[in-house]
């Protein structure tokens, strides 16, 4: 009897310790991520993390994650799961979760679902961002273009969605703006990491005379394969510096970590957007890795002032006239491209040789 | 095409076929010993991020390339004991392979995702060879690995056709009561078949991660292996016409984006399937034709002397 007292006063005891620490993590915001690659140590889905590891250091947030989740209805698992357990706030990292996202967003109206836009349709409970990374890419551009001595650069780029194809453009502007002469060769992996396949796509542009490759991919391949040839590259997605400190330019650089404080900064008081957010060079979502020492103190200097100008919005990148590779004009002289415009990009500009993004 | 396009294409094809001569001839062995083992993708994975780990570790990638032959031989010993002393089917076997080894190697790699490889394989000209022109830089500027896989594929073929051993191994693939009765353990030579065929696809794998994308990924095999069996049918198990096989892969793999910048029309996803297409038109003819001596007549039976 008295054992059995005992037992139920630590019961009790214990269960009310339970209790005061699972309010204690109420307070706390509690967040998940998934992650379509898994994080390794560059690359899209590591800047990512880089989001969740700023999240839970200056919002002391309770985050979770799950890597290498296909953009199909497994990821409306994971969200179903992580729901369950309390963490309603979702940072789905892939445009491929979206249909799936708004899916489970109607089924559970207090969960906040943020994915990565284009938006192909939103619900009050969802919202989707993005950058403008044709900004920073034409910035990369200036300095391929500068950098070349062969007049040939190449381009490693991934899927032909309208996103890619408007940073190919870009670059190609970037790259035109300061030698107009430059040839620029695209080819398209259709993989957004397969490294093999990059390393490939690479040395076929290195072997066709390239002695810059820039890439739109997720892992340092293409640039290895630069470096290796005794060439230099172009970074993407993050910081590809140390992967070939001799090769790397610079490079297009996603992050993520302040747009995703001021999302959860503003779940936590109660306030949620549906939107469609476009971040880039201004509000910083879009950077630039370290410049090569090599690289010209005036060439530097015009990548800053273009970026500021970028930033500001008084410089524009994609201004008419512009032709397709037919030479068809799609934009008249005297107008600029509105974002929607861009977005809906499935044509690659005058003068950039590869196959165009229609092309099965 | 220019003629120094042309040759930098035949050197790549090359350089990609390598990882399909060391799973392929691994492969072969196996299979002419009579056990199928379609686990090469699973054990090449694992041989890719064991080999790499060394290599990190010590700086050397032979010693990398030697963890990947003992990783190698180990999974498939697995199999072997699985298949040859149980008896156990050996499609569902190498399947359960195939994919324990993608988990495995996707745990044991989660440390080695991004970290650069201090030692690669790197290629070096042949003294001489390296020079003579066309030949010298599709075959000999490679790495040694590739070098060491030429030697592999000619020795291969060499003992499967010419030595008493390579017979005996043969006949355990084609007839083992008949192998029995001669005296042959069919038990330990297809034990050493298997082993040494995994070892080889390790080393395929470490291939991978030591010299072609000096780096650790997962699933960084994105689907070699299986290639590898299926340029093992296609090479109607003979090592030689393997090395054309893996090298015409190569050559397609290579292909593709050249074709991209040639500016011809046409789909990089129907290029993708050439290799494929290949290989299913010669399993046809194969099986219409019913050719002698091509499938090793006892594959994928266990063999249990009846007392």
């Amino acid at each position: 009897m008295r054992r059995g007292i005992g037992v139920l006063v630590t019961v009790v005891v214990l269960s009310l310790l339970a209790g005061l620490g699972a309010n204690a993590a109420q307070a706390r915001p509690r967040v998940a991520f998934i992650y379509v690659g898994p994080i390794g140590d560059a690359g899209w889905t590591f800047q990512h993390d880089q989001a969740r590891r700023h999240l839970a250091a200056t919002l002391n947030a309770d985050t979770r994650y799950v890597e290498s989740v296909p953009e199909t209805a497994e990821v409306a698992r994971v969200m179903e799961q992580f729901i369950r357990q309390g963490y309603t706030t979702i940072f789905a990292t892939a445009f491929g979760y979206q249909n799936f996202g708004l899916e489970v967003a109607r089924r559970h109206p207090q969960a906040r679902i943020i994915g990565i836009g284009p938006a192909i349709g939103l619900a009050p409970n969802v919202k989707t961002i993005y950058g403008r990374i044709w900004e920073g890419r034409y910035l990369t551009g200036i300095v391929a273009g500068r950098m070349t001595r062969t007049n040939t650069i190449g381009f490693v780029a991934a899927h032909p969605i309208t996103t890619v194809v408007a940073g190919v453009n870009a670059f190609a502007l970037g790259v035109w703006s300061v030698n107009p002469n430059a040839r620029i060769r695209v080819v398209w992996t259709r993989t957004w990491y397969d490294p093999p396949k990059e390393k490939a796509a690479a040395k076929a542009l290195l072997d066709a005379g390239a002695d810059v490759v820039a890439q739109h991919q997720d892992t340092p391949s293409a640039l290895q394969a630069a470096a290796e040839a005794g060439k230099m590259g172009v970074g993407s997605e993050s910081n590809m510096q140390r992967f070939a400190p001799g090769a790397y330019l610079t490079g297009t650089i996603w992050d993520w970590r302040e747009v995703d404080a001021a999302i959860v900064r503003g779940i936590m008081a109660g306030q949620f957007t549906s939107e469609d957010y476009y971040g880039g060079l201004a509000d910083k979502m879009v950077t630039l890795g370290p410049m090569h020492a090599r690289v010209p103190a005036d060439t530097v200097r015009l990548v800053e002032q273009r970026r500021d100008e970028i930033a500001r919005g008084t410089f524009q990148i994609f201004r008419g006239p512009l032709a397709d590779q037919s030479g068809r004009e799609r934009l008249p002289a005297g107008k600029t491209m509105t974002l929607k415009e861009i977005l809906a990009f499935d044509w690659l500009l005058r003068g950039i040789e590869g196959q165009a993004p229609t092309s099965r | 095409m220019t003629p120094d396009q042309i040759v930098a294409l035949l050197a790549a094809a090359v350089t990609a076929g390598a990882p399909l001569i060391y799973a392929g001839v691994g492969e072969t062995l196996a299979e002419r010993s009579g056990v199928l083992n379609l686990g090469v993708e699973g054990i090449m994975l694992v041989g890719a991020v064991c080999g790499f780990a060394v290599a990190v570790a010590t700086g050397n990638p032979w010693l990398g390339a030697l963890a990947a032959l003992g990783a190698g031989a180990l999974l498939a010993a697995g199999h072997a004991v699985l298949t040859v002393t149980l008896g156990a089917e050996q499609v569902t076997s190498g399947l359960a392979l195939a994919l324990y080894g993608t988990g495995l190697s996707a745990f044991l790699g989660k440390p080695l995702i991004g970290v650069p490889n201090p030692a690669p394989f790197r290629a070096f000209p042949v003294p001489g060879l390296g020079e003579v022109p066309v030949l010298g830089p599709i075959l000999f500027r490679q790495d040694a690995l590739v070098y060491l896989s030429y030697g592999l594929a000619l020795a291969t073929w060499w003992w499967l056709a010419r030595t008493k051993p390579g017979l005996h191994l043969r006949a355990c693939g084609e007839s083992p009561e008949a192998a029995d009765a001669m005296g042959v353990n069919v038990a330990a030579m297809r034990y050493g078949a298997v082993i040494v065929g995994g070892a080889l696809a390790g080393l395929a794998g470490a291939y991978l991660s030591l010299a072609y994308t000096p780096a650790w990924t997962e699933n960084m095999t994105g689907g070699l292996g299986w290639i590898a069996i299926a340029l093992v049918i296609f090479s109607t198990w003979n090592p030689l016409r393997l090395l054309g096989g893996a090298y015409l892969f190569g050559a397609v793999d290579a292909l593709g984006f050249r074709v991209q910048l040639l500016g011809v029309e046409t789909s990089s996803i129907l290029l993708r399937m050439l290799p494929y297409l290949f290989t299913l038109t010669v399993l046809v003819v194969i099986t219409v034709a019913r050719r002698q001596a091509s499938v090793p007549a006892a594959l994928g039976r266990p063999y249990f002397r009846e007392e």
